[in-house]
């Protein structure tokens, strides 16, 4: 039985922020079955009495003073950007024609 | 002169420099006439900038000449895996959603680096934001080995191998998240280190698994490894996951070079049928030599190793999953078909679709799969319960060792194009290198010969305890120095890209 239908790659993808095209979904769904079946077998050797590990090291939380920095200037934080106007970060639109 | 440059160890370099015997500039000049010589063969870099690099060594020189103590390393030549940020260079992570990008701030292990004075030569090739075990996921192409140009030169920090193996440049960076420094230097016969989880900073290191990620160094020798694991490794505030703790004395180690009375650990589970027949006649080779020299070899069970392969491919890709969310056409990097008529969501989704390759889209997939709805604890879950017995593994293993020893790969470097198509082999490129990531602690790979079906370099692993590095470095000096002496030369004098 698949592990993965190719509806619920499609459902994925979208969630994924990936505009796949359908003979990428189709090679997805097949390659992903692979990989999840062979990835699989963490499930036999889980128990409910082991404690997760997010992390090699424990962390702890870290602060620092409250103290003003020199950041980034507006040039050199808009240099990258795809479009830039008036100082700004020129974006597509964001709502909905409904909004 | 040049050559002579150009064989010399980074250790030496830099005391020909500090000396006044040589310059910044000449060793810089002979690496960049090497790297015009063979880099169209090899093609370990991304960018290359002769006149930046230039400009650098001549302001080395001039720090050198006005009495500046800069270190061992200042004047030496560096390449950098192209995932470190660079401000005067661009950093585009292999990817062509960033392609052309260009920092605006440096990363701490290139911005201690240029403190010490070491020049940047260039960026080095790499799989896509590091996913892969032999280069070829790079949207810029493959990087070839040096040993074999129709192989490949491992991953993801392949480029950064190819250009130390083929003399190209004398040291070189990486990230290592399930062995992509260990593995690539086994098969280019270098050595690389994975430092301790947290032992170097990761501020400015383009993040694709943040619980692995580890920055760390590449040579062709022990020594030369060590002296640059010290210069860009030790606390920083900007990571708040680095650790605050004195750098383990890897230098030291690696000039003690002794393992009378050390005790090695072999482990079971990487000792394995399945493995390539020369690659375990070294490995074992390599585990007499150290018996030889009065190490105490014991074997090691580790039962849970057999299953980090799997916990590691849940997550990793989870991480990445949740670090490429940034990659949204918006602030920095690719925009795709922003024409005035899509929303901000779909310019985002074409971009991204266009931007990535086909493993980084498999591993996003996957990461969002293993962290959904329904499939977590399944998943996700239980992958990090096998981190923890992966870390009680390495518990149990070091109350009764000193060091654990195993194959730094199961194979030689396999042929360009060879497992393209099959993600499940290539992921077993780094099974031998998978649980020191999942538990943080030290490793080191060293040449340990070449295998004898396909005359091809070995690597042998040295795992130590969290920040104890520096054991990997006492064994990883002391066969090296056995094994140099029984060949009469070093490993890669016998390569076709030699330098004579």
């Amino acid at each position: 039985m698949s592990a993965i239908t190719r509806d619920e790659v499609a459902h994925l993808a979208r969630l994924s922020r990936l505009a796949l095209h359908d003979d990428e979904l189709d090679q997805l769904a097949a390659q992903l079955d692979v990989i999840i079946s062979a990835v699989a077998k963490v499930q036999e050797v889980a128990q409910g009495d082991i404690p997760p590990s997010s992390h090699a090291l424990p962390l702890t939380n870290v602060y620092r003073p409250d103290e003003t920095h020199q950041g980034l200037g507006p040039d050199q934080a808009l240099a990258g950007a795809p479009a830039v106007e008036d100082q700004r970060f020129r974006v597509p639109r964001i709502l909905g024609e409904e909004a | 002169m040049g050559t002579e440059l150009l064989r010399s160890t980074a250790a030496e370099l830099g005391a020909a420099i500090r000396a006044g015997e040589t310059t910044s500039v000449a060793a810089t000049e002979a690496y960049l006439d090497r790297v015009t010589e063979v880099d169209g063969e090899v093609r370990a870099f991304l960018h290359v900038d002769r006149e930046t690099a230039l400009e650098q060594a001549r302001a080395v020189d001039a720090r050198l000449a006005a009495g500046e103590d800069l270190g061992p390393l200042a004047g030496v030549p560096i390449a950098h895996k192209d995932v470190f940020t660079t401000t005067d260079m661009p950093t585009t992570a292999g990817s062509k959603i960033l392609q052309d990008w260009r920092p605006p701030y440096d990363a701490t292990v290139t911005a201690r680096l240029r403190a010490a004075g070491l020049v940047i030569l260039g960026k080095t090739n790499m799989d896509e934001f590091a996913m892969g075990s032999s280069t070829e996921n790079s949207a810029y192409g493959a990087s070839r080995n040096p040993w074999d140009l129709s192989r490949v030169p491992g991953g993801s920090s392949g480029g950064s191998s190819a250009a130390v193996a083929a003399y190209e440049a004398p040291l070189a960076t990486g990230t290592d998240t399930g062995g992509s420094i260990r593995q690539p230097a086994a098969v280019c016969g270098l050595v690389g280190a994975k430092p301790t989880y947290g032992g170097s900073s990761r501020y400015g290191v383009i993040a694709f698994a943040s619980s692995l990620d580890t920055p760390g160094p590449f040579a062709r020798n022990v020594l030369d490894t060590a002296l640059l694991h010290e210069a860009f490794s030790g606390h920083d505030p900007h990571d708040s996951t680095s650790v605050d703790a004195a750098v383990p004395p890897v230098v030291d180690a690696a000039r003690r070079a002794d393992v009378e009375g050390l005790r090695v650990g072999v482990v079971k589970e990487l000792d394995a049928e399945g493995y390539q027949p020369g690659v375990l006649q070294r490995f074992h080779e390599a585990v007499e030599l150290l018996e030889g020299l009065g190490a105490k070899v014991v074997e090691v069970s580790c039962p849970s190793f057999d299953t980090a392969l799997a916990a590691y491919y849940l997550i990793a890709p989870s991480e990445c999953s949740s670090n490429l969310a940034r990659f949204d056409a918006m602030r920095y990097g690719l925009r795709v078909g922003d024409d005035g008529t899509r929303s901000a969501e779909e310019v985002m989704s074409l971009t991204r679709a266009e931007g990535f390759g086909p493993e980084v889209k498999r591993r996003i997939m996957l990461g969002t799969y293993a962290l959904s709805s329904g499939y977590y604890d399944a998943y996700y879950g239980s992958a990090q319960q096998v981190r923890t017995l992966i870390k009680r593994d390495f518990d149990a293993a070091f109350g009764g060792v000193d060091v654990l020893v195993s194959p730094t790969t199961p194979t030689t470097a396999f042929s360009v194009g060879e497992r393209a198509s099959d993600p499940m082999a290539m992921y077993l490129a780094d099974l031998c290198t998978i649980p020191t990531n999942l538990a943080g602690n030290a490793a080191l790979s060293v040449p340990c010969g070449l295998a004898p079906e396909d005359g091809l370099p070995v690597g042998l692993q040295i795992m130590a305890p969290v920040l104890a590095d520096d054991r990997t470095y006492r064994v990883g000096a002391a066969v090296e120095a056995a094994l140099n002496s029984q060949r009469g030369s070093e490993l890669l004098s016998g390569t076709a890209f030699a330098v004579h």
